[in-house]
């Protein structure tokens, strides 16, 4: 097995010991981006001297024998949509196409303090608005286990490149399933912690009371791994939340002996794929056999996929329209040279820089936010909001954790979803609903389909319940 | 709900959009579809329901009010497109 294919967990073990150096490691993985990335385009910036010059330190201070931190040597590639001091931040966007951020978002911070490698900036959906990839500014990344397939999105690029073994790690965000679709759709772990349990800060604001940043791997452990590192509370993120961080690799192998393990009717009903659907029930099975005990639940309006879509999107395009305002062509981003006034600049400027997706769901948020409409949709899509996280609250007054599936489909074709919005934002279903209540959920491969295309399933957990959703989650991949 | 192209102008407005005759028409018709769907909601009764605005806890978060100095503020005022001795420039606001 080549270096490039190792877990996180496997790179500190053979760093530490000494079977290999930083900066070999990330040669290699260098070399295998140069060969693999013309195809997959999960990279949208790579600074290959910079990534060299933090693993010379890290080989460094190993050599004379200093303390290191938990990811040291390991090469870590960020979605586009964090800041990474000294480096583009363009979050798949023309208007952003420039932008050089002139600080490291906290999640980033504290990965370099764990001396983990910065390697690159990945593909995504422009402003994280997608599911597909294919809105991407840069052209879309493409599902390395078949490159006529999208890899999801809008954490498209940080799914390709894990999958691909061009990372041994990544970092994404979640608005609406954005780290656990596209997971599910390249076969890897993806998870969303809890809202507020990582540092927003630095991260480019999509929808503020959804987005959550969250790690996509090769394995649980990692998961784990990663989430120790990047949790924690920020002065600097008024909503980050001042819970103490365990170490979530300790109780990873407790098995799932009395945990109770929730499926959701509504989960399993029309618009699910057969294929799909048998994978879960195997899965759900094999969790029985392991001593867990399987519940049958409902989820009346948070199973309900037309409430939830439509609460989710009225949501999160009324709260984008509010957070991409800032982009006006006066301080930061690109600015239209054609101007003759000042109207006319914030006209154009943002016309020429958003592409139609973005342009779309401004439009959106904008109607729904405006005179006459805020109580039709907003506060309705509020309330049902409410009624989504009462749902969540019954059924884990009985269950420890929820199983269900990530998509309803395997990963579609290039080109089949593009044209027609409301298709895409279906694909969404059983994602969104975690970022309305705020609950940390996590994609795990759980078989291959016909097709050869990866399955995913989805466990949902309790608020700051990450370490029985991790520990579930380690068991059913160690059984799939 | 549909959505007249007169509606998609006043939003584009409102947005500070400039949208091209053939993207006007086309969000007509996209909003329309959208707006339809999401009228499902009203299938819930949700009167006396309180509105979820946000998922942390009530009390708002304080600080001391105390400056703070950002250390990379070369670095920020360079990304402007149009900077005269640390002000934005912007083309003419009133004639």
């Amino acid at each position: 097995m080549s270096e490039a294919q190792w877990t996180a967990h496997e790179a500190v073990q053979r760093l530490t010991s000494g079977d290999i150096g930083s900066v070999e490691l990330i040669d290699a993985l260098i070399t295998r981006i140069e060969s693999e990335d013309e195809r997959v385009n999960a990279y949208v910036h790579l600074d290959a001297d910079a990534a060299r010059a933090q693993a010379q330190d890290v080989d460094e201070r190993r050599q004379r024998g200093d303390t290191l931190g938990p990811l040291a040597g390991v090469p870590i590639a960020i979605k586009d949509v964090m800041c990474v001091r000294g480096g583009r931040t363009t979050c798949g966007s023309r208007i952003l196409a420039d932008y050089v951020a002139p600080y490291d978002a906290t999640a980033v911070a504290k990965l370099r303090a764990a001396d983990a490698v910065l390697l690159g900036k990945t593909n995504m959906d422009e402003f994280a608005m997608g599911s597909s990839n294919e809105n991407s500014h840069f052209g879309p990344a493409r599902n390395p286990r078949d490159l006529d397939r999208v890899p999801g999105g809008s954490s498209g690029g940080s799914a390709a490149a894990v999958a691909a073994d061009t990372a041994i790690a990544a970092l994404g965000s979640d608005t609406g399933g954005s780290v656990r679709q596209p997971a599910g759709y390249c076969g890897i772990v993806g998870l969303k912690p809890t809202y507020g349990r990582v540092s927003r800060y630095g991260l480019v604001a999509f929808a503020s009371s959804l987005d959550q940043i969250g790690p996509l791997t090769k394995d649980v452990e990692d998961a784990a791994l990663l989430l120790g590192v990047i949790s924690g509370h920020d002065a600097s993120d008024a909503t980050s939340a001042d819970v103490e961080v365990p170490d979530y690799c300790q109780k990873l192998r407790a098995g799932v002996e009395g945990l109770t393990i929730g499926l959701p009717e509504q989960f399993f009903g029309e618009g699910l794929d057969a294929e799909t659907a048998a994978a879960i029930e195997a899965t759900a099975s094999r969790l029985e056999s392991a001593g867990a005990k399987l519940q049958n639940v409902s989820l009346p309006v948070a199973g309900h996929a037309e409430y939830c879509i439509g609460a989710y999107y009225v949501v999160a395009t009324a709260e984008a329209s509010a957070n991409l305002s800032r982009y006006d062509g006066v301080r930061f981003g690109y600015r239209s040279g054609e101007a003759s006034d000042l109207q006319q600049m914030y006209h154009q400027s943002r016309s020429e820089g958003f592409g139609d997706e973005v342009k779309r769901r401004i439009m959106l948020g904008t109607y729904v936010l405006s005179a006459g409409y805020y109580d039709a949709y907003y506060l309705k899509a509020q309330k049902v909001r409410t009624l989504i996280r009462e749902d969540f609250s019954r059924a884990f007054t009985d269950c420890d954790l929820l199983l269900g599936p990530v998509s309803p489909t395997t990963a579609f074709c290039l080109g089949d979803k593009i044209d027609d919005p409301l298709q895409m934002y279906l694909n969404d279903i059983y994602t969104v609903t975690a970022n309305l209540a705020g609950l940390p959920g996590v994609s795990v491969p759980v078989a291959t389909a016909q097709n050869g295309l990866p399955i995913g399933a989805q466990l949902l957990a309790p608020a700051f319940a990450e370490e029985t959703l991790l520990r579930a989650a380690h068991h059913i991949e160690q059984t799939a | 709900m549909a959505v007249s192209i007169d509606d998609v102008r006043r939003v584009a407005a409102l947005a500070r959009l400039e949208l091209s005759s053939g993207e006007q028409e086309r969000l007509t018709t996209e909003l329309s579809r959208i707006l339809d769907y999401m009228e499902k909601l009203n299938e819930l009764d949700t009167d006396g329901v309180e509105p979820t605005a946000h998922l942390t806890p009530d009390a708002s978060v304080f600080r001391a009010d105390e400056r703070e100095r950002f250390e990379a503020l070369r670095e920020l005022l360079s990304q402007a497109p149009d900077l005269r001795e640390n002000y934005f420039r912007v083309p003419r606001i009133i004639d």
